[in-house]
């Protein structure tokens, strides 16, 4: 891309979510993407930690990604869930071990030769504004090597983008705020 | 959730915020001083104004193990990233919008009307999309099990909105002013009164939670959060205007705060597609 011109507008300050979302933004199915019983279903899940490796009991979790076909949809009824309609987005607050859980389809690509990824932005008290990173899936391992983001980072910070895949076909991803295994966090041209 | 539950006991508050200190006031305003002076000077030899507030802010405790140490990647955005989700009147009721009119009965408080734009980087409005918010009430109690501090629950009052913008990036919501409450960050720690929002734009990469602070507020010089965007014209952009024109006659005093998310690079990629 070009260099990104200048913003006209001064962007508003985020502030962190602070500790008393959770009467507000959760909400009922947030995690599901599909339903359990959608053919293509699987668990994206994992554990949020800080810099000591202890787990973030009070952080929220978005993921925005691209149906099994590498399409994105523009459907509206994220809020709704009505168990038919695939919005791409869901939302889940972790548990009090720092756990998440989404279920969801594995994305394809949303260009040819791509390598798929789920998008992800990570809230919590003690954050003071949202991180946003990228889960990659295993599987194309071509295209994960010529992955222009994944090719510009160090293998040892490369592996923190990469879901595992477990025999069940599940997706394990865990987050590291801060540590030997911080994950790798992302800027956008004109988000600073 | 119910008030029910707030009856559930969390005597270990202090595991909330294990990196709370007893350190008084005086030392915290000492740190911020020094952070904003450092800033100050960055800034005079030449280092672009801040929007944002640091990450690694050590007034603010809780901050400290849960800020990444390295520097955030740089990504050219891909195709799912020049996209958002889509809400629309399926997923709000217009209603919802009200937060006094969620109960049987009025809540306690002082009646306002907050309302304003969404507006992009580049000054184009945010349509169509969904603003969440949720706040104390007018005793600085939230209803959330976690918030135990001895303020009274408002049975009238949940605290909890959510709008879809209109065709200019605009919305409106009537609430109860909040109040200050404490909190456990350092000895004598409190809030400024604020409302949270949380907002969409037309790129997922605009994704944001902020917080919206009202204007005079005492507690501004002595609260860390706010206190974590070191450069004061950015720290103004959080604080909400009073506007007599949107008071109403014996109703609801009135605020406006417009809300600009950062740039698009969708739109952006779409003007160069046209050349």
């Amino acid at each position: 891309m070009a260099q990104a011109p200048e913003l006209k507008l001064a962007p508003t300050p985020g502030q962190t979510i602070g500790p008393f979302y959770g009467y507000a933004l959760p909400f009922t199915d947030g995690e599901k993407l599909v339903d359990r019983a959608h053919p293509g279903a699987i668990r994206l899940h994992g554990t949020v930690r800080d810099g000591h490796g202890a787990p973030i009991p009070d952080s929220l979790l978005e993921i925005w990604q691209a149906d099994e076909h590498g399409s994105i949809a523009q459907e509206t009824g994220s809020l709704i869930r009505d168990g038919h309609t695939f919005t791409g987005w869901g939302r889940t607050a972790v548990d009090n071990v720092g756990r998440y859980s989404f279920t969801t389809v594995n994305p394809g690509p949303t260009e040819e030769g791509k390598a798929p990824f789920i998008m992800l932005t990570v809230f919590a008290r003690g954050l003071l504004n949202r991180l946003f990173t990228r889960i990659y899936l295993p599987e194309d391992t071509a295209a994960l090597a010529n992955d222009p983001l994944l090719s510009s980072l160090p293998p040892e910070r490369r592996s923190t983008l990469v879901a595992v895949r477990e025999a069940n076909g599940d997706l394990r991803f865990d987050i590291s705020l801060q540590g030997p295994e911080e994950t790798v966090f992302l800027s956008y041209p004109r988000n600073a | 959730m119910s008030t029910e539950e707030t009856a559930e006991s969390f005597e270990n508050t202090h595991v909330l915020d294990p990196a709370a200190t007893a350190d008084s006031q005086e030392t915290v305003n000492r740190e911020i001083a020094d952070i904003h002076a450092a800033y100050r000077a960055s800034v005079a030899d030449g280092a672009p104004e801040e929007t944002q507030p640091r990450i690694d802010f050590a007034p603010y405790r809780s901050s400290l193990l849960r800020h990444p140490t390295k520097s955030l990647h740089h990504a050219d955005p891909e195709t799912i990233e020049l996209w958002s989700p889509a809400f629309g009147e399926r997923d709000v009721h217009v209603l919802e919008s009200d937060l006094t009119i969620q109960h049987n009965g009025e809540p306690i408080g002082e009646r306002i009307v907050v309302q304003g734009r969404v507006l992009d980087g580049d000054g184009r409005p945010v349509s169509g999309q969904l603003i969440e918010i949720w706040q104390a009430n007018a005793a600085g109690r939230y209803v959330h099990k976690r918030d135990q501090h001895p303020a009274p629950i408002d049975p009238n009052f949940t605290g909890v909105g959510r709008a879809i913008t209109g065709p200019n990036g605009e919305y409106r919501f009537t609430t109860i002013k909040p109040a200050p409450y404490p909190w456990k960050n350092h000895h004598n720690a409190w809030r400024p009164a604020h409302i949270h929002f949380s907002l969409f734009g037309t790129d997922f990469t605009q994704r944001m939670i902020t917080q919206m602070y009202f204007p005079g507020d005492p507690l501004f010089p002595l609260d860390p959060i706010y206190q974590s965007i070191t450069d004061p014209a950015a720290r103004d952009r959080l604080v909400a205007t009073y506007d007599h024109s949107v008071t109403s006659h014996e109703w609801a005093t009135g605020y406006n705060w417009d809300i600009v998310l950062t740039g698009s690079n969708r739109t952006l990629m779409e003007t160069e597609e046209e050349h």
